[in-house]
C-alpha cells in the first residue's frame, strides 16, 4: 500500500502509523454536551466504500495526514494535511 | 539420456552432485531435474497420500511431484522444486516422503487400501473417541502423509529485504515480456525485467522455432543483449514475482545464493523485493495441463511441452520410446521434435477425430486419431500405455508419454486483488479479466495469447498501453516474422473408465474424489476443494485446478462458466518464511537502543536489561556481592546517604518552541505551564481525549519561548505522536513547533545528600547559595561544555539531573561515577532506582497502565479548572472519581508472611478470595532497605479512606498470602524535607 505525504511524496504505508477515523480532527467544543462528545470519542462509522482517517509519517516529517480511501477497491483517492478545517 | 549437440547447456562444464547418495553428473545450465533425466532417474518421490512413485511432470516452477530435500543442518530445504533447483558441484539432494527407500517404499501399503482412503475419508473414519484426533490420529496421519522436512538446526544463511522502483515492471521474460520490455526500453523508461527462470527467454528456450529466421533462443538473446546494455533496464532473472498488492506494490523473491557451490561470503541466500511500479506488463505465461486417465501419474508420464523443454533446451531425450498423447496440435509439435532429434516415437495418439494429417516428415508414425490413452503400465516407470479408440483397445510400450492437454493462462497475478477470470470458449480456459488490478496489464499466453508472433504483437500493444497511461509515448516497432499457427483444440479433461485417474499429484486428488465430493452435495467448488484438498498442496494446483473444475461442472451438469473458480490468493508460487522475515532475526528482530553511558556500564559488569528497545543497567556488582539484592540495597542506601549517579537519557525529551507554547502545554496538560517562571520546572500530568492518564513527567522552562518536556522511557513514541496531533490537527493556529531530543542529550541523575557537594566540584562554577531551589533549572558548564542543570528528584533526595549534548555523555557519566565513588557513593541501576521511588510513592506505567484516572491517583486536583485541555471534559463523567473506584494506595506487610507480589489481589481480611469480593490489586513491590521491610502499591477501592485499615493480599498465581496494612503511598519524608533540603 502507498500512501502520498503531502510534504514528502509518495511513500510506502511502513512509514505511517495509523490513528483511526478522521473524525478526531473535529474536537468538539468543551460544553459541546455528552452526546457530541461521546460521539467524537467512541463512536465509529464502518463503511463499505469511502472512508478517511489520520496517518502519521512518523518515519518521515511528522505530518499527521488525512486520507481518503475506499475499503472496497483499495483506491486511495486524497491525501491531505490534517488542520482541523477540512471538510 | 542426452543427445549429442542439442540444448543450452554448456557441456565443457561438467557438474558433479549427489541424488539419494548416488553421484551423478550434469552440465552447467542444467536443472536437477534435466540432469536426473539426462541420467535415465525418472523415479524422484513419493506421492503424499498412497506412497505412489513419482517421477518428474514438468520443467518448472508448477512442478506438483518432483519435490526434493536440499542441504543438511540449518540450511536444509525441503520441497524444492527440481524442475527450478539449478545444479551446481556438491549440490546434495534427497527424495522425501519414503521410508526404508525411494525404490522400496513400506508406506507404499496405503496405495492397496486406497479404497477406503477416497476424499473425506478421514473425515468420517477418526471421528471417535473424539479425543483421540489430537493425541493419536493426527499425529500417525502426519507422520504417513507428508513432505519434506526442515532440521530443526538453526538456519544462519543472511536473508535480505529491499525495494525497487520504476516505470514499468515487466513479469516474465517469454516472446511477450521481452517485447514488453524492449519497447519500453526504447522509448526510456525505466524498466524491470523480472522472471523466474535463471535464464530469461520463457518458451523460445524450449521450442524450435525461428523468429526473424534465427533460432528462437538466439533472437532472445540478442534482445537480452541489448536490455542488458541499455541504463533504464534492470534485469532480475531467478526472480518470482509472487504477488500483486495494493497501488502498484508487487511482492518478489529473488533467489541469489541457491545455485553456487560457494557462496559469497555475506551475500543474502534470498532477497525479498517489494517493486513499486507506476506500471506493470504481466507476461507469465501459460502451464500445460495434463489429461486424467487411469494411472497417468506413473513416472515417465509427462506434460509435452515439458518433454520438448528437456529435449530442446537441455538436450535430453526423456525416453527411448515415446509416445504422445494429445487433444490439440501440440501433439504433432511434440512428435516433430522428437523425431528430428532422433528419438523413437511409439505413437501419436490425438483424442481428435478431426485431428490434422501427419506431415510428411513424420511420415511411418503411429498416428491414431480419435483414440485417448486409457491406462498405463509399469512399476516405478512407465512401460506401456494402453489407449482406446472406436475399435477397440490396443496397447504401445513407451518408457516416456507427453500428454498434451491444453493450455491454462496464468492468470494468478490479476486475482490477487479479487479479481475473477473469465471463461474462454476458444481456448477453453479462463483469461484476466480487464482491469482486474489497476495498473497491470495482461499481454500474451497469460492473457489467452498463444502463436509467437501473437504475443510478440500483444507484449508490443501491452507496453504502449501502460506507458501511455503515465504519459510516456513508445513506438511501435516492426515486429520480426515469427510462427503464428492457430491453437486449435477439443476439450479432452478426463478419459472415462474404471480405476483411478489424477488430477491433482501432490495431494492425490483423483477424478473419483471429485465425483464423490459432488454426490455428497459438496458441489460449490470451494466446498469440493476443500472436501478432496484439490489445490491446496504447496503447487496451488497450478496443472489441475482447471481440470477438476471441469470434471465437477461434468457431474453437476453445469458448465464451466457457472461452477466458477476458487481464488488465487498470494504467493504464486511458495516464499520462504525467512524471506519474507528478512533481517528481522535475532538481535535484528528489534533494533538495540544503547545510551551514551552503556560501555562503562558494561565495563562495571552491570548486567543490562530491556526497557523498550532501549538497554539499561540493572545493578553496579560491588565486590564480593553476589545477589541482586545485594547491590541494590547497597545502591539505595548510598542515594539516601551520600550521592549516586543514574542515567537517564532515555527518558523521551521534546524540545518545544514558539511564542504559544505555553498555551499548547496548558492544553496538552491537566496543569498550567503558561504560568510557570523562565528557570523553573513542573511536573504535569497528561490525559487521552477518552480522561484516563496517559503520560506523566517534567517540563522545563528554558526561556519564554522554550519549554523541554520529558517523558517516560516507554510512552516517548506516543506521546510525541499525540503532542505532534494536537498541535497540527486540534491547534493549527498556534506558534509552536515540537522536535524530539531524546537522543541528542545524555542526562543523568546526581541523587543523594552529597549531589551538591558533587556538583560544585564538577561544574565549571560552583553553584551559587540560593539560586537552586527545588524545581530550579538552568544552564551550566562542564569543562566548558554547555550543559543544562535541572533540580528535579525521583528518589525523593536532593537531586539534580545534568543534561550535556550527547557526544560528552560517556565521559561525563565516567567523571560522575569517579567523582561519586570519593564522596563514598557510585552508580545505581533499575533496581536501586525502582526501590527509591515505591519508598517515595512515584508512579511509572505500572501504575498508569491506561484504566487509571487523575483522581485515582490522588491528582484530581491537577485537573485545572480554570481551562480546557485534552481529556478534560471526559474525566467529568460520573464514575470516574470518587471513592467507588480504585486508589493509589500504599501497602506494608503486618502479619506473618512478609513477601509482596505485584500482580496480586486485595481482598477483605475475612473474605474469600474470590473474584467477587476483589478489593483491588498490587502494581509494584519492592524490599526497602531504608525501612527494612517490603513495600508495594497498588489501587484498592476507596482506598485513601481506608488508609490504617488490613487488607489481604492473595496472589493465586504463586500462592503467596499476605496481610497488610494499608497506607498513604508515600512511606519515606511524607514531608518531603529531604527533597527540598
Amino acid at each position: 500500500m502507498r500512501l502520498t505525504c503531502p510534504i514528502c511524496g509518495e511513500r510506502d504505508r511502513r512509514e505511517f502509523y495509523y490513528k483511526g477515523d478522521a473524525v478526531a480532527e473535529h474536537r468538539p467544543d468543551p460544553d459541546a454536551g455528552e452526546a457530541a462528545w461521546d460521539d467524537y470519542v467512541h463512536l465509529r462509522d464502518n463503511p463499505a466504500g469511502v472512508t478517511r482517517d489520520l496517518w502519521y509519517h512518523e518515519m518521515g516529517c511528522n505530518a499527521w495526514v488525512v486520507v481518503t480511501r475506499n475499503t472496497l477497491t483499495h483506491e486511495v483517492i486524497e491525501t491531505r494535511l490534517a488542520t482541523g478545517g477540512g471538510a | 539420456m542426452r543427445i549429442a549437440g542439442k540444448g543450452l547447456i554448456d557441456r565443457t562444464d561438467a557438474v558433479q552432485f549427489s541424488f539419494d547418495g548416488r553421484m551423478f553428473q550434469g552440465y552447467r545450465g542444467d536443472t536437477l531435474a534435466s540432469a536426473l533425466l539426462a541420467n535415465g532417474q525418472h523415479l524422484v518421490g513419493r506421492s503424499f497420500k498412497y506412497h505412489r512413485p513419482r517421477g518428474i511432470l514438468t520443467s518448472g516452477s508448477e512442478e506438483p511431484n518432483a519435490l526434493v530435500t536440499v542441504g543438511r543442518g540449518g540450511r536444509q530445504s525441503p520441497n524444492v522444486r527440481a524442475t527450478v533447483q539449478e545444479i551446481h558441484d556438491g549440490l546434495e539432494a534427497r527424495s522425501q516422503n519414503r521410508w526404508p527407500s525411494l525404490n522400496f517404499d513400506v508406506m507404499a501399503v496405503n496405495d492397496l487400501a486406497s479404497p477406503f482412503l477416497g476424499a473425506g475419508f478421514y473425515y468420517k473414519t477418526f471421528m471417535y473417541p473424539r479425543a483421540f484426533w489430537e493425541k493419536l490420529y493426527e499425529p500417525v496421519i502426519r507422520r504417513a502423509a507428508g513432505l519434506g522436512a526442515l532440521s530443526g538446526a538453526n538456519n544462519t544463511d543472511r536473508y535480505d529485504r529491499a525495494f525497487a522502483f520504476c516505470d514499468l515492471l515487466v513479469i516474465g521474460a517469454g516472446p511477450t515480456g521481452l517485447m514488453a520490455a524492449l519497447t519500453a526500453a526504447r522509448a526510456g523508461a525505466d524498466v524491470i525485467l523480472a522472471d523466474e527462470d535463471f535464464r530469461m527467454g520463457g518458451r523460445l528456450l524450449a521450442e524450435t522455432d525461428q523468429i526473424d529466421g534465427q533460432p528462437a533462443h538466439d533472437w532472445a538473446r540478442d534482445i537480452l543483449e541489448e536490455l542488458a546494455e541499455m541504463d533504464n533496464v534492470r534485469l532480475m532473472p531467478r526472480t518470482n514475482v509472487f504477488g500483486a498488492y495494493d497501488q502498484g506494490t508487487y511482492g518478489a523473491l529473488e533467489r541469489l545464493e541457491h545455485h553456487t557451490a560457494t557462496r559469497r561470503a555475506g551475500a543474502p541466500v534470498e532477497c525479498y523485493w517489494r517493486i513499486v511500479a507506476r506500471q506493470a506488463v504481466l507476461a507469465a505465461g501459460s502451464i500445460e495441463r495434463p489429461i486424467a486417465f487411469r494411472n497417468n501419474d506413473r513416472p515417465g508420464i509427462m506434460t509435452a511441452g515439458a518433454v520438448r523443454s528437456y529435449l530442446n533446451r537441455w538436450g535430453v531425450a526423456p525416453g527411448k520410446r515415446v509416445a504422445v498423447f494429445s487433444n490439440n496440435d501440440d501433439g504433432l509439435r511434440t512428435a516433430r521434435d522428437l523425431v528430428a532429434a532422433g528419438v523413437h516415437v511409439s505413437a501419436l495418439i490425438d483424442s481428435r477425430h478431426d485431428a490434422p494429417d501427419l506431415p510428411a516428415e513424420l511420415r511411418g508414425l503411429r498416428y491414431v486419431k480419435g483414440a485417448k490413452v486409457c491406462d498405463s503400465g509399469g512399476r516405478l516407470r512407465v512401460d506401456r500405455v494402453t489407449y482406446r479408440s472406436v475399435s477397440g483397445e490396443d496397447s504401445v510400450q513407451a518408457d516416456c508419454l507427453a500428454m498434451a492437454g491444453g493450455w491454462n493462462p496464468t492468470v494468478h497475478l490479476t486475482c490477487h486483488m479479487n479479481g475473477r477470470p473469465v471463461w474462454n470458449e476458444d481456448i477453453q480456459s479462463f483469461v484476466p479479466a480487464q482491469g482486474a488490478v489497476p495498473g497491470l496489464h495482461p499481454a500474451g499466453a497469460c492473457n489467452g495469447v498463444f502463436s509467437t508472433l501473437a504475443c510478440l504483437r500483444d507484449g508490443q500493444r501491452a507496453a504502449i498501453d501502460a506507458l501511455g497511461a503515465i504519459g510516456i509515448t513508445a513506438t511501435a516497432g516492426d515486429l520480426p516474422r515469427a510462427e503464428d499457427a492457430p491453437y486449435r483444440i477439443t476439450p479432452l479433461w478426463a478419459v472415462p473408465g474404471k480405476g483411478r485417474a489424477w488430477l491433482d499429484f501432490q495431494n492425490d486428488v483423483t477424478v473419483k474424489d471429485v465425483k464423490q465430493a459432488a454426490t455428497e452435495n459438496f458441489r460449490s467448488v470451494e466446498h469440493m476443494k476443500r472436501y478432496t484438498t484439490q489445490g491446496m498442496a504447496t503447487d496451488q494446483g497450478k496443472n489441475s485446478n482447471v481440470a477438476a473444475l471441469a470434471v465437477l461442472a461434468d457431474v453437476t451438469g453445469r458448465g464451466i462458466p457457472e461452477t466458477g473458480t476458487t481464488t488465487f490468493r498470494p504467493p504464486f508460487s511458495p516464499v520462504s518464511i525467512a524471506a519474507l522475515g528478512g533481517p528481522g532475526q535475532g538481535k535484528g528482530f528489534a533494533p538495540q537502543r544503547f545510551t551514551t553511558s552503556h560501555k562503562a556500564s558494561v565495563e562495571a559488569s552491570a548486567p543490562m536489561i530491556e526497557a523498550g528497545l532501549w538497554y539499561r543497567p540493572s545493578y553496579f556488582p560491588a565486590p564480593g556481592e553476589t545477589t541482586w539484592r545485594q547491590s541494590c540495597d547497597r545502591e539505595v542506601g548510598m542515594v539516601r546517604n551520600t550521592v549516586g549517579v543514574c542515567d537517564v537519557s532515555t527518558l523521551g525529551k521534546i524540545d518545544i518552541q514558539g511564542k504559544d507554547a505555553g498555551a499548547f502545554l496548558d492544553f496538552v496538560y491537566t496543569n498550567t505551564f503558561s504560568t510557570l517562571k523562565v528557570g523553573r520546572v513542573r511536573y504535569g500530568l497528561m490525559l487521552r481525549e477518552d480522561g484516563f492518564v496517559m503520560d506523566d513527567g517534567t517540563t522545563a522552562r528554558l526561556g519564554e519561548t522554550h519549554y523541554v518536556m520529558t517523558t517516560t522511557t516507554a510512552a516517548a513514541g506516543e506521546v510525541m505522536r499525540h503532542l505532534e496531533f494536537a498541535r497540527q490537527a486540534l491547534l493549527p493556529d498556534m506558534d509552536v513547533t515540537l522536535m524530539s531530543v531524546t537522543e541528542q542529550w545524555a542526562q543523568f541523575a546526581i541523587a543523594g545528600p552529597k549531589s551538591r557537594a558533587l556538583l560544585d566540584d564538577l561544574l565549571d562554577d560552583p553553584l551559587a547559595e540560593g539560586d537552586w531551589p527545588f524545581m530550579a533549572c538552568g544552564p551550566v558548564t562542564v569543562s566548558g561544555v554547555q550543559g543544562r542543570l535541572f533540580r528535579i528528584s525521583f528518589s525523593g533526595e536532593h537531586a539534580y539531573e545534568l543534561a550535556v549534548p550527547a557526544r560528552y555523555g560517556d565521559s561525563l557519566f565516567r567523571a560522575l561515577v569517579d567523582q561519586a565513588k570519593a564522596l563514598g557513593g557510585g552508580a545505581y541501576g533499575m533496581e536501586a532506582l525502582n526501590v527509591l521511588r515505591i519508598e517515595k510513592g512515584f508512579i511509572t506505567h505500572a501504575e498508569i497502565h491506561g484504566r487509571i484516572t487523575a483522581d485515582d491517583l490522588g491528582m484530581g486536583g491537577m485537573v485545572s479548572q480554570k481551562k480546557d485541555c485534552i481529556g478534560k471534559t471526559m474525566s467529568e463523567r460520573p464514575g470516574l472519581s470518587g471513592p467507588s473506584r480504585e486508589q493509589l494506595v500504599g501497602l506494608r506487610p503486618v502479619g506473618e508472611v512478609k513477601q509482596l507480589t505485584a500482580g496480586a489481589h486485595l481482598f477483605e481480611p475475612e473474605a474469600e478470595a474470590t473474584r467477587e469480593n476483589d478489593q483491588g490489586y498490587v502494581t509494584s513491590v519492592c524490599y526497602s532497605p531504608t525501612l527494612g521491610t517490603m513495600l508495594g502499591m497498588g489501587f484498592l477501592k476507596n482506598g485513601i479512606a481506608r488508609i490504617g485499615e488490613k487488607v489481604r493480599m492473595v496472589d493465586h498465581l504463586r500462592d503467596v498470602e499476605a496481610i497488610c496494612e494499608v497506607t498513604h503511598p508515600v512511606v519515606f519524608d511524607p514531608e518531603g524535607g529531604r527533597v527540598r533540603g
